[in-house]
């Protein structure tokens, strides 16, 4: 990894940013930060605008207005080298998993490393291995996407998002339509991720099972307001938000009959 | 009255006690099986108070709902007070529901005056345009970093791509041609034969189909055949975040998708061309020998004597840009389309119908540029 994009505290700063698609505006100044090596995660209810602003931090569509920089450098000002650059220090979990489906598993997480690095056949080989292994799907490598599980298919799209071990890694509720234990492993393999190499991991989410589970920090979008409604630790948002939309989502029903008001 | 000891069909009993109309619902109300309805029971009748009673019910499901929502409409249109206190709680309140609800109006449609609409419009084709200029004009950088980096790019995909639009679309592109051929040749004997010109069938078949049958039949072909899939594939990939994922990664989706492509199509049209015009000329051949009782052989010479290189490199000149054609228009349709099903069978129609429009009108461009040039 290169040491000089580790020179400011943040890995993600978000400043102003308007989002939205053909002159809708769907989230209006955003504004957030998320450190180094924390479990950041977006929540909100269904079309919030969640995976608006995924989309947008993660450059697939352009903000109408507003600044995102990666360890200070600004991504949306950068010219086509360094988008590029900047393009090799994050790896993104879609909500399907993304696998290229003409390619075989093996294949598909060896294409980002044969992209960006001069690795030998034999050293890119060995390190598909590795990140399958990292994953739990060893043997699987001659399997095409559609001859495999949804769960498995999002444990080989994290293989892949981790090829080029990034420094920031984007889930996009990596826990939508899993049973809740492939769901739970998905989150450990979150956290192994954090703590083996120091990975920034920003999830979209609402699942509160996860939230709590591995979450270290969040913001809230809401609907009707277009933009973030809180910011913090999952826990205190819970027992001290005074905002009820923030309360509410975050307590489970049996939380919410025992909360007071 | 005594309750039916085995019902299976809804019933209504129905009993008057001064002003007011007593009806006990007995048996099982199923959908799917018929049911009285209330309209048939009531008649012309206007008591005062209806009271309804399900003491006999077996089983009911939406057909009570129905029954019960009939008999709420009656009861407001008369002003007659319906008694339902003894109906199942759960079915009064869905027919309650029912009559109670109203759908929620629609944001009203600006209606566009004629300025607007044309300004609209306008936009839309200037939009359009736009896309395929640089859809086009990425195309070009993309080649020229395959001409600068061929190490780069991925050969396996483009000679799979061959494999799928040139080996495997020998058979329709034979039968095709073959039949073009005869067709051609059937209709020319039937003329040239009054005047004693049989020969001169060898002649039309072959310059027709080396210079222009040739090269659009494996055209059009391939637009069904090709360019809709390329649309599809492409289209199912944008759906299922395949190419946002390409894009994430820094990896341009025309070097990863497109290239491959249009190389195998600008590669296998000319041969797929050179093909179909053997396969013609051997139609006309055997519509000669059988029909005119012309040799083969005479047909062969008769033909080679007519049709020159430059009828030859005509057609593969037309094949190759057609091929081009119809590579771009499935990628860029493809590219285009919406993330649902319906958008990949669009972008999939799209693109045949553009594939064609653009082979057409090339064509008709290449009649004008080589008329000029004398080829």
């Amino acid at each position: 990894m290169d040491n000089k994009t580790f020179s400011t505290t943040d890995a993600i700063e978000v400043k102003n940013l308007e989002c939205g698609y053909e002159g809708r505006v769907v989230l209006r100044d955003v504004t957030f930060s998320v450190k180094r090596a924390e479990i950041f995660f977006i929540i909100g209810g269904s079309g919030c605008g969640k995976s608006t602003l995924l989309r947008h931090l993660v450059g697939l569509n352009r903000p109408t207005a507003g600044e995102v920089r990666f360890f200070g450098r600004s991504f949306m000002g950068a010219d086509l080298e360094s988008r590029r650059n900047l393009l090799k220090t994050f790896g993104v979990l879609y909500q399907s998993g993304a696998l290229w489906s003409s390619l075989t598993l093996r294949e598909n997480v060896a294409l980002p490393l044969e992209e960006y690095t001069p690795l030998s056949k034999g050293d890119i080989h060995d390190l598909v291995t590795l990140k399958l292994a990292q994953v739990g799907l060893t043997g699987f490598d001659h399997y095409f996407p559609a001859e495999i599980s949804g769960g498995m298919k999002k444990r080989a799209g994290l293989a892949r998002a981790l090829a080029l071990d990034p420094s920031i890694v984007f889930f996009d509720e990596p826990s939508a339509g899993l049973d809740p234990i492939t769901s739970r492993e998905i989150d450990e393999l979150v956290v192994q991720v954090r703590d083996a190499l120091g990975t920034t991991c920003v999830v979209v989410s609402h699942e509160l099972d996860s939230i709590f589970r591995i979450g270290d920090r969040l913001i809230m979008l809401d609907k009707a307001q277009q933009g973030v409604i809180a910011e913090g630790k999952p826990a205190d948002l819970r027992d001290l938000s005074v905002d009820s939309r923030v309360s509410s989502f975050l307590r489970t029903d049996r939380e919410r009959r025992a909360a007071p008001h | 009255m005594a309750a039916p000891t085995h019902v299976t069909n809804a019933c209504v009993t129905a009993r008057t006690t001064g002003e007011c109309l007593h009806l006990n619902l007995c048996g099982h109300w199923k959908i799917i099986e018929p049911r009285p309805t209330f309209e048939s029971l009531i008649g012309v009748q206007k008591p005062e108070r209806l009271l309804i009673s399900t003491d006999d019910l077996e089983s009911w499901d939406g057909a009570l709902v129905l029954f019960l929502v009939e008999v709420l409409r009656w009861a407001k249109e008369y002003g007659i007070v319906a008694d339902l206190a003894q109906v199942p709680r759960q079915a009064r309140e869905m027919a309650e529901g029912v009559l109670g609800a109203s759908s929620l109006p629609k944001p009203p449609v600006p209606a566009l005056g004629l300025a607007t609409g044309v300004g609209l419009a306008t936009v839309d084709v200037w939009r359009k345009t736009r896309d395929i200029a640089t859809f086009i004009g990425e195309c070009v950088f993309s080649a020229s970093r395959l001409f600068r980096q061929p190490h780069h790019f991925r050969w396996n995909d483009c000679l799979a791509e061959m494999q799928k639009c040139g080996a495997m679309a020998l058979p329709i592109v034979s039968l095709i041609s073959l039949l073009v051929g005869l067709i051609m040749a059937y209709q020319a004997a039937v003329q040239l034969r009054q005047f004693g010109a049989d020969i001169f069938v060898a002649d039309l078949v072959g310059l027709a189909v080396v210079r222009e049958m040739g090269p659009m039949m494996a055209a059009i072909i391939m637009a069904g055949r090709t360019g809709a899939a390329f649309a599809a594939t492409l289209g199912n990939m944008k759906a299922g975040e395949e190419i946002d994922a390409l894009e994430t990664l820094g990896i341009a989706p025309l070097d990863f998708l497109v290239m491959p492509r249009l190389v195998a199509l600008g590669i296998m049209m000319p041969l797929l061309t050179l093909y179909a015009n053997l396969l013609g000329i051997l139609g006309g051949m055997a519509v000669a020998k059988g029909v005119l009782e012309i040799p083969p052989a005479a047909y062969w010479v008769e033909t080679q004597s007519i049709v020159d290189l430059s009828d030859l490199s005509t057609g593969l000149i037309k094949a190759t840009v057609f091929g081009l054609l119809i590579g771009l228009s499935g990628c860029l349709r493809g590219l285009q389309a919406d993330r649902s099903a319906s958008g990949v069978g669009q972008a999939a129609t799209s693109a045949v119908v553009t594939s064609i429009l653009l082979i057409i009108v090339a064509d008709a461009l290449f009649a004008v540029v080589f008329n000029i040039l004398g080829f």
